[in-house]
């Protein structure tokens, strides 16, 4: 049975999104993509400069793997916008994840910024995937400028903390009209598992797998949890029993 | 808010008793958040916990940096001075030639350059406005900003305005070493020129953050006074920026007295250990501040400081005015300990698990025309 999410005319059925900023090398990072089996990778702009010794990322992607060029490195939403025009102009593709961050001590986007990128690139012809700090309003809104999913954080960036923001991302789901994409904090597969199980379209994953002892080996792991999650969420969990109440409410109405 | 020198004033002159037992533990397993806890981090008490304060340190810079480090290398423009501080090659009572490039010389220095794959430049100078102006310095930056991704100055200390001058012509951060922290050290280490101006100084990476550049990079000359006291005070004063500027990239480097033309030996050495416990230190308490290492050190330190910390390398470095062009030329700032090429700076990084990172910005840097330019000519 196919389960794919199609975007932009492209049908992606591996839900493991996976960032490539952390690792220790081009080569290790197309191998770990080869491994997990994945479709969808970030790649951030501003790392990307063949002919200066350093390793070219983009030719070294696994084959079908599809590039979302980030604008990390943007602190305001001029800045995102240039490197989205750039990215597009050198052929790095238009799938753009939206990156605004104007605080380098918690790495915490700007989401007002955020939409109005999404806004403006959404108008250019780009796809577009807003990272953003889990809030319904914001989110309706950039679903509404036409994002091609909204991606809440599940805690800060780096942090492997895990789902810290279940609560906003749950509601997030049940009310906005676009796939939601658990990206950043994400340190294990168990919590990846609890964003697809939410009913999450995807998640994106990068420190915990880029920095793991055997970061080939973790994204596997990552994957298969991503797959069990989204089973279980199509399956349907069943409910969570609750205490029973020790005499039944209704008693006095007597039996019908 | 008291002024940033009040506060560092204040810092340095508080009493610093031997921390309680237990409480390094304490620190190393809650995280060090206030001031306290880096006191702690820095005392005598914290030296049996190196190891410790080492897997720490490397746990969190893999967080936030990942296995990256971030390569970069200086040009020099020129070493004319005004200052005559006793411990730098480039004082002006040092009867050496003084030389300074005009903007085809500086070209040819940043195509050099740029061969070896360096995208992120620190264009440097001695401190004479005469010799090297302000709009000297804005035309080689406009010179040289189409070849490279960042370029930093480490230049006399300028006004806000000139900042932004420079920023408009292509420079994105700033590095200015306050060299101590030490009022009194500081105006005996120097004894005239306009860095006599210990408040001015100071105060400079805080205009250069107004002026609007992306990244400022602080620094104390470990060697010349009290070193604990002295890593404090560039903690504080990089958390006061980053507490004033939240977007601010803000780096700090831990420059060791070495031997140069002048001859003095430190007054206070700073020996690996200590070096390491202040690196680690400044991570715990800092996560994400960046930590930048030069070639004053030597080759096998720099290799073991890799992973404990450090963001930012430099590499096929030469601290010589016209260095890259015609290598040879003209007296260097410091005696290189590490002469290694980019080439294999990246090699020696890469059998580490770590990847050397060239270019961190997309476009070149400062003016937003060669930004647009960059869109469309790709």
């Amino acid at each position: 049975m196919q389960d794919a999410w199609i975007i932009d005319g492209v049908p992606v059925t591996n839900r493991l999104f996976l960032g490539t900023g952390k690792f220790g090398s081009a080569a290790l990072t197309a191998r770990v993509l080869g491994a997990a089996g994945t479709q969808v990778t970030t790649v951030a702009l501003r790392r990307v400069e063949p002919g200066s010794g350093g390793e070219d990322l983009l030719s070294a992607l696994p084959e079908g793997c599809r590039v979302m060029i980030n604008t990390s490195g943007a602190r305001d939403g001029e800045e995102a916008l240039r490197i989205a025009r750039l990215a597009r102009a050198a052929g790095a593709g238009t799938w753009i994840k939206v990156e605004v961050i104007p605080d380098q001590r918690h790495l915490l986007p700007d989401n007002l910024e955020t939409l109005r990128v999404t806004e403006t690139l959404v108008k250019e012809g780009f796809v577009v995937f807003p990272y953003m700090s889990p809030d319904l309003a914001m989110g309706r809104r950039m679903a509404e400028a036409g994002a091609a999913a909204v991606m809440p954080l599940g805690a800060p960036i780096g942090s492997n903390r895990g789902l810290r923001t279940r609560e906003l991302v749950e509601i997030m789901v049940r009310e906005i009209q676009a796939p939601i994409v658990v990206d950043a904090g994400l340190g294990s597969p168990s919590a990846a598992c609890e964003c697809m199980e939410l009913g999450c379209a995807a998640v994106l994953v990068n420190t915990a797998v880029a920095v793991a002892p055997d970061p080939e080996t973790l994204a596997v792991a990552f994957a298969r949890a991503v797959e069990a999650g989204r089973l279980a969420f199509r399956a349907g969990l069943p409910p969570v029993r609750e205490a029973e109440a020790s005499s039944p409410l209704t008693g006095f109405l007597g039996t019908p | 808010m008291a002024g940033l020198a009040e506060h560092l004033e204040a810092a340095r002159a508080r009493a610093w008793p031997e921390p309680a037992p237990g409480r390094v533990e304490q620190v190393l397993a809650r995280g060090a958040g206030t001031e306290e806890d880096l006191r702690v981090l820095l005392s005598p008490a914290a030296a049996p916990h190196l190891e410790a304060m080492a897997r720490a340190a490397q746990a969190l810079t893999l967080r936030h940096f990942g296995r990256t480090i971030q390569l970069y290398a200086p040009l020099y423009v020129s070493d004319a001075c005004e200052n005559t501080c006793l411990y730098c090659g480039y004082s002006a009572r040092n009867p050496v030639p003084r030389r300074t490039l005009g903007l085809d010389e500086v070209e040819r220095e940043a195509e050099a350059l740029a061969a070896t794959g360096i995208r992120h430049v620190l264009l440097l100078s001695g401190e004479s406005a005469a010799a090297c102006p302000e709009s000297h310095l804005a035309a080689a930056v406009r010179r040289m900003a189409p070849r490279f991704r960042s370029i930093g100055l480490e230049v006399q200390p300028l006004g806000e305005e000139g900042y932004r001058t420079l920023l408009e012509a292509g420079a994105d951060a700033l590095t200015v070493y306050q060299e101590t922290y030490d009022p009194a050290l500081y105006a005996k280490v120097h004894p005239s020129g306009p860095k006599r101006d210990f408040p001015f100084r100071l105060e400079t990476p805080e205009r250069g953050a107004r002026a609007g550049l992306r990244q400022v990079n602080l620094g104390a000359l470990l060697g010349l006074g009290d070193w604990r006291r002295e890593a404090l005070c560039l903690a504080l004063h990089a958390r006061w920026l980053q507490d004033r500027h939240p977007a601010l990239e803000v780096g700090v480097s831990l420059p060791r007295l070495r031997p140069h033309a002048g001859g003095s030996r430190p007054p206070a050495p700073v020996g690996d250990r200590e070096l390491v416990q202040i690196l680690t230190a400044l991570r715990l308490f800092l996560p994400r501040l960046g930590i930048a290492v030069s070639t004053r050190e030597s080759a096998a330190l720099r290799d073991n400081l890799v992973g404990l910390g450090v963001t930012k390398m430099s590499a096929g470095v030469s601290a010589r005015v016209g260095g890259y062009a015609e290598p040879g030329a003209e007296v260097p700032q410091f005696e290189i300990s590490d002469p290694r090429s980019v080439a294999e700076i990246q090699a020696m990084l890469r059998a580490r698990g770590y990847d050397p990172v060239m270019a961190d910005w997309p476009f070149p840097p400062g003016d937003s025309a060669l930004a647009d330019a960059a869109v469309r000519g790709s």
